[in-house]
C-alpha cells in the first residue's frame, strides 16, 4: 500500500473544518456476561467461560443481567441522558467468527438512554459541551488471534483462533453527536471526552475502565468540511483506539491525511480504518457497504425493559460526585498547584491521596509520596501504585516522618518493608531498627569526634565561616548510618564547635 | 405487485450467506411478494393508534440476578467445532493480503 501521505495540521485546518464523532464502547464489570450465567472474567484459560447461550447453540435462550440494567442506567444518568420508558433488545446480524451467534444482541430503535451531553474542559481552560446521542446495550465479541502470515495482522494469516470468553460480556455503546467547531483542538477534545468517559464509569463502579485491557474503546469518526461549505464530508471510522493517546494521534492523524487526500482532488472512501500503534498510522479496512447492511430486528427471545421511574429515581440517588466537580473541590481543598494536582491525577491517584488525606496525612506530603516513592517502587515492580501499599499505612508512615521519628531517608527503607509485608510501618520501625537517634547523647559523642579528627574545619566554624559545619554533618550522618535529623546534628555541631574548647 | 425483485432476494441472500440458484430466487421472488402483500394488508387494519408488537407476550423487565453459574468444559464447548487448535476454535483466513 502507498504510503499516506500527509498535510502540515495548521495547513489542513486552514482549508476544512474537522468535524468529529465517537463511539466509546465500556465493558461493564458485572460478575456474570450480558445474557448469561457465565463469569465475566479474563486471565482465564480459553474458552473456559461459555454456554450453549453464548456460543450460539442451538436451544440457547437468553436472560437479561439485572445488574447490566442497572449499570446501564445508571451511566446513562451519569451522562445526563433520559432514560427510556421501554426499552429493547435487537438483532444485529453479520457473519464474523468473533461472534458464534452470527448475530450482535444489540439495541437499535430503543435504546435504554439518550440525550445526554457532557461538558469537558481542555488544558487551556476552554470547555466543550459534547452532545450525547444515545448510550445503548450489548454483547462484545469474543477475542480473535490471527496465525501465520509475516505480521500476526489479520491480513494474509494463514487462519485464526477464537476465545468466546469475552463473546456475550456486557457492554455500554455511547453514541455522540457531530462534534463541529472543535478546529485545532479536535485531537485534544477526542482525548479528552474519552479520559471523562473513563472517569466517570472508574467512578460509578461499573467498569474496570482499563484501556489497556480494552475495558473502554474508541472509535473515533472523522470528516473535514471545506472551508465556506455547509455539506459536511466523508468520514472514516478508526475503530477500536484504545489508548488516550492514540485517540489524540490518530485523530489528528486522519484530519492531515484526509486534508491531503481532498486537496489533492482525491475523495474519502466511507470505511472503517484500523489504526496502528507502533506506526501512528491508520490503514484501510473494510469499504462500508453491503457488510453494515445489518437487518436489525427486534430480539424475539427477551421482553422489553421497561424501568420504573421509582427505579430509575433509586438509580440516580447513588451517582457518584461528577469528577469533574470532584476534582475541582478536592484540589481547592488541598491547595495544590495545577501542576501538582495533575499529578496525581494523571497518574490514577485521587482516590488513593484523597484515602491517605482522610487517614490525617496532609495533602502535600500524601502528594508527594504517591507520586514520588510508591510510584517509582510501583514502575518498578510494573503493578499500580495503588495495589502497593494501603493509604493508612502510608498516612502512618508520614505521620513518623512529620514527628520527626523519621527521615525521608529512613522512610523509604520503612516504606519498602511494608511493601514487603513486614507490618505496620511502626512495626517495621521496631522490626528493623530505623527509628531516627533523638538521643543527643549518641549524636554528641559523634559530632565530638569527628570535630576532633576535623581541626581545620573546627577552626573555620569558630571563625563564623558556619557553612563549613557540612563536612562534619555528613561525617556524624554517616556515622550514625543516617539515623539522625541533619536539623539536628547541625545544630548540635554549631553548639559543640562554640562550646568544644 | 409487491415491489420485491430478483435483485433484492439476491441481495439478501448473500447477506445471510444462503447460495440460491436462480430458479430458487425466482420462486422466492414470488413467495415474499406474497407475504408482503399479506403485511400490507394488517397494516391497513393497522391504525396509528394500535402500538406495533415485536412481542405476543405482555411481559417486561424478566431479569436475572448477578450469579455466576458453571460454564460448560473446554471439551464440551469445542466439541462441535469443525476445528480447533488446543483450547481454541480455529477459524479459515477472515482476510485477505493487503
Amino acid at each position: 500500500m502507498k504510503k499516506a501521505e500527509l498535510m502540515d495540521f495548521d495547513k489542513a485546518l486552514e482549508l476544512y473544518e474537522p468535524v468529529l464523532g465517537f463511539e466509546v464502547h465500556v465493558e461493564l464489570n458485572t460478575k456474570t456476561k450480558m445474557f448469561c450465567g457465565c463469569a465475566n472474567e479474563f486471565g482465564q484459560g480459553a474458552n473456559t467461560n461459555t454456554c450453549p447461550t453464548c456460543l450460539g447453540l442451538p436451544g440457547g435462550l437468553p436472560q437479561v443481567n439485572r445488574k447490566a440494567i442497572e449499570s446501564s442506567i445508571r451511566l446513562g444518568l451519569a451522562l445526563g441522558c433520559d432514560i427510556a420508558e421501554t426499552s429493547r433488545f435487537a438483532r444485529k446480524n453479520y457473519f464474523y467468527p468473533d461472534t458464534a451467534k452470527n448475530f450482535q444482541t444489540s439495541q437499535y430503535d430503543e435504546p435504554i438512554a439518550f440525550n445526554g451531553s457532557l461538558t469537558i474542559e481542555l488544558e487551556s481552560g476552554r470547555q466543550v459541551t459534547v452532545e450525547i446521542e444515545r448510550a445503548h446495550m450489548e454483547d462484545d465479541a469474543g477475542k480473535l488471534t490471527h496465525k501465520g502470515g509475516a505480521t500476526g495482522r489479520i491480513q494474509g494469516a494463514d487462519y485464526s483462533l477464537v476465545d468466546y470468553n469475552r463473546g456475550g460480556v456486557p457492554l455500554v455503546e455511547i453514541v455522540t453527536q457531530m462534534i463541529e467547531g472543535g478546529e485545532a483542538d479536535s485531537p485534544e477534545i477526542g482525548k479528552t471526552y474519552v479520559a471523562a468517559i473513563r472517569e466517570i464509569v472508574k467512578a460509578l463502579g461499573v467498569s474496570n475502565a482499563r484501556m489497556e485491557e480494552g475495558n473502554v474503546r474508541c472509535d473515533a469518526n472523522v470528516s473535514l468540511r471545506p472551508r465556506g461549505s455547509n455539506i459536511l464530508g466523508t468520514r472514516t471510522e478508526t475503530k477500536n483506539v484504545n489508548s488516550l493517546r492514540s485517540v489524540e494521534r490518530a485523530v489528528r492523524y486522519e484530519i492531515q491525511r484526509q486534508a491531503a487526500l481532498l486537496s489533492a482532488g482525491g475523495t474519502i472512501t466511507q470505511e472503517t480504518r484500523h489504526w496502528h500503534e507502533d506506526t501512528g498510522r491508520t490503514s484501510a479496512g473494510r469499504p462500508k457497504s453491503d457488510a453494515d447492511d445489518y437487518r436489525y430486528f427486534p430480539e424475539p427471545d427477551l421482553v422489553p425493559v421497561a424501568p420504573s421511574r421509582e427505579w430509575v429515581e433509586e438509580l440516580r440517588a447513588t451517582l457518584p460526585e461528577p469528577p469533574a466537580a470532584r476534582r475541582k473541590r478536592l484540589q481547592a481543598a488541598w491547595g495544590l498547584a495545577n501542576l501538582e494536582f495533575q499529578d496525581v491525577v494523571n497518574s490514577d491517584l485521587l482516590d488513593a491521596v484523597e484515602a491517605t488525606v482522610a487517614a490525617g496525612a496532609t495533602p502535600q506530603a500524601a502528594r508527594k509520596w504517591w507520586t514520588g516513592e510508591v510510584a517509582r517502587l510501583a514502575n518498578v515492580a510494573g503493578v499500580a501504585a495503588d495495589s502497593l501499599v494501603r493509604p493508612h499505612q502510608l498516612a502512618a508512615l508520614i505521620e513518623l516522618v512529620e514527628a520527626g521519628t523519621l527521615t525521608d531517608r529512613l522512610a523509604r527503607q520503612v516504606l519498602e518493608g511494608v511493601i514487603a509485608g513486614e507490618g505496620t510501618p511502626l512495626e517495621v520501625v521496631e522490626s528493623r531498627g530505623l527509628a531516627v537517634v533523638s538521643d543527643d547523647g549518641p549524636l554528641i559523642a559523634a559530632i565530638d569526634e569527628a570535630l576532633a579528627s576535623q581541626p581545620d574545619v573546627l577552626a573555620k566554624i569558630r571563625d563564623g565561616k558556619v557553612q563549613a559545619a557540612g563536612a562534619v554533618i555528613g561525617a556524624v550522618m554517616k556515622a550514625m548510618r543516617g539515623q539522625a535529623d541533619a536539623a539536628r546534628v547541625r545544630e548540635l555541631v554549631l553548639e559543640r564547635a562554640g562550646t568544644a574548647e | 405487485m409487491s415491489g420485491i425483485t430478483a435483485e433484492q432476494v439476491a441481495h439478501l441472500a448473500s447477506l445471510a450467506r444462503i447460495d440460491l440458484s436462480p430458479e430458487e430466487i425466482a420462486s422466492l421472488t414470488i413467495d415474499l411478494g406474497q407475504i408482503v402483500e399479506s403485511v400490507k394488508k394488517v397494516q391497513e387494519v393497522a391504525t396509528p393508534d394500535v402500538p406495533a408488537t415485536s412481542h405476543p407476550m405482555p411481559l417486561t423487565n424478566v431479569f436475572r440476578d448477578d450469579v455466576v453459574v458453571p460454564s460448560l468444559t473446554v471439551e464440551q464447548a469445542l466439541s462441535g467445532a469443525p476445528d480447533r487448535d488446543g483450547d481454541k476454535f480455529r477459524v479459515p483466513p477472515i482476510l485477505e493480503e493487503d
